[in-house]
């Protein structure tokens, strides 16, 4: 008999205290979030997609070398004249012919934007990754047509430094 | 004679079209508030000339899935059994609505119009009857169609409809006793007035809250939704209409929510004054508050004012049952068995004879 009551309490209990969770939280809003409609807000230092401002690089390879996924593919030329400067002052000696990153293979760990001197590669809020063909997450920022890399290759006699992996050679 | 007749008519299309549109509803209400329950937002993809209206159309979005799947039937079947037990479900589901009053009269074109499909004197033995016939259709869904987890599904159902119909009527004995009376009617009369210097209704759920509760209990798993879903259990443990889809599908899926409102319909009229509205009384012509103070309501006023009193306690209800369903997982066969035959029925015979004691040396 004393374990009927035991049990009687504790199942009267397990039903009531759900019952008002539930009431509580049937007035409380909503945490969905619309997505198409609207974007959830990011904390200001998430790491989504990668974006390089080519224009502030100076092909200093540390970011394709730190890369733990050889993401960063990247090939340089000597440069044969004066390309100036960029934000940070770091004079830029070198045309960077390539600079691909594979957003596909970016394992988003933020150690490529850490090392860049020129703070030039930087992890923007965009999460919106989703493409028809897996090809278009190689992200393609040197500004370098390649007929103007043909050229330049063609009067360095063909010296190139760089990191290029597997994506330089589909470039 | 014709005039009857079309009073007649319009009464069941009155009181079927509000049972089988408060179950429409519920089938909304059931995703809306299971959502607002977990902080989500629930159905609001469907619409009407742009109009979300908070997912209401939904309902009409199920209803034309539901129509156009494919009518599957087993091989080796026959057809007609199998078309039949939907209808059985359906047909028993709706069938008690028909004892309850749903408004005490109306006032048209110099007659009074009782607002009761079928006055009887036992009309709450008439609706547990006709609930407690729910198991045929539920056995038939499984046998009929040659599935063996279809047959333990209604077999368990049968245990445990079995099993609660018992203590569904034992704990109406009390209120009964109470009362003095089995017609539903007069029931309502007896909770349409006020105790404590009208302070408080004299409704059942007062002087009946064990009753009560266990009632209310009761009648979930006679609905055979969560917590008591052993019937049916969809994607665990598989029920009886395992071999159906479409619209028998949607069928046995109605008639689920048919039985809730049908059991919130039940627990109003015997606990929660039915259709009378607190304070208002039909002899005085209108509200007498607890104060003293009385406003006058037109005789058809008080008809109309009764009539919603009944669909909003009624849905009130209803909303307390989803709230239930929502909140509690479900039972083990064996846990839900035991409820009933070791808690549930002890605790209505219980009841039965305190309140025969009460009555008995309370002296009616």
């Amino acid at each position: 008999m004393k374990y009927w009551w035991y049990r009687f309490y504790y199942t009267t209990r397990g039903v009531l205290w759900p019952l008002w969770v539930g009431l509580v939280n049937l007035f409380r809003r909503p945490v969905t979030i619309q997505y198409p409609h609207e974007k959830p807000r990011l904390f200001p230092r998430s790491r989504m997609m990668l974006y390089n401002d080519i224009d502030n690089c100076i092909g200093c390879l540390q970011c394709a070398r730190v890369c733990p996924v050889d993401c960063i593919a990247i090939e340089t030329v000597k440069a044969d004249k004066d390309l100036g400067v960029t934000n940070t002052g770091h004079k830029k000696k070198l045309y960077v012919t390539i600079f691909d990153i594979d957003e596909a293979k970016c394992c988003y760990c933020n150690l490529c934007t850490e090392v860049c001197p020129t703070e030039c590669l930087v992890m923007t809020p965009n999460f919106e990754g989703s493409v028809y063909d897996r090809y278009n997450l190689i992200l393609r920022f040197a500004k370098i047509t390649p007929e103007e890399r043909a050229e330049i290759l063609r009067k360095a006699g063909g010296k190139t430094a760089g990191v290029t992996g597997i994506l330089a050679r589909k470039a | 004679m014709l005039r009857t007749l079309l009073i007649d008519v319009g009464k069941a299309l009155y009181l079927f079209s509000g049972l089988m549109g408060l179950a429409a509803i519920l089938t909304w209400m059931e995703r809306k508030q299971s959502a607002l329950m977990q902080d989500r937002v629930g159905a609001n993809r469907a619409r009407i000339f742009g109009l979300r209206l908070l997912g209401l159309p939904h309902i009409i979005t199920d209803a034309v899935k539901l129509l156009t799947k494919e009518d599957f039937v087993p091989a080796g079947v026959p057809t007609w059994l199998h078309a039949l037990a939907p209808w059985v479900t359906l047909t028993v589901a709706c069938l008690p609505a028909a004892a309850i009053p749903f408004g005490h009269v109306l006032p048209w074109g110099g007659q009074a119009i009782e607002l009761q499909l079928m006055d009887m004197q036992v009309g709450l033995v008439y609706a547990l009857a006709i609930a407690s016939m729910a198991i045929y259709g539920v056995i038939l869904a499984g046998w009929v169609t040659r599935n063996k987890w279809a047959v333990l599904g209604s077999l368990r159902a049968a245990a445990q409809l079995i099993g609660f119909g018992v203590v569904l009527g034992i704990s109406l004995i009390g209120p009964v006793l109470l009362y003095g009376t089995l017609n539903l009617q007069e029931m309502v009369h007896w909770q349409d007035t006020t105790v404590l210097h009208g302070w408080l209704p004299r409704w059942g759920i007062f002087f009946q809250p064990l009753a009560f509760l266990v009632f209310l209990t009761v009648g979930i798993a006679e609905t055979k939704r969560i917590p008591f879903d052993l019937p049916e259990g969809e994607s665990e443990i598989i029920g009886y209409f395992l071999e159906y889809s479409g619209m028998k599908f949607g069928a046995f899926f109605l008639a689920d929510f048919i039985e809730t409102v049908v059991v919130a319909m039940l627990t109003v009229t015997v606990f929660l004054g039915g259709w009378s509205v607190p304070y208002l009384s039909a002899d005085q012509g209108g509200f007498v508050w607890p104060w003293g103070a009385h406003t006058a309501v037109p005789p058809a006023g008080v008809a109309l004012l009764q009539m919603a009193a009944f669909w909003v306690k009624v849905f009130a209800v209803c909303w307390l049952l989803l709230l239930i369903r929502w909140t509690l997982p479900r039972f083990r066969i064996d846990q839900a068995v035991r409820l009933g035959w070791q808690y549930l029925l002890p605790l209505s015979v219980l009841n039965t004879f305190g309140t025969a004691a009460v009555l008995l040396i309370v002296g009616q």
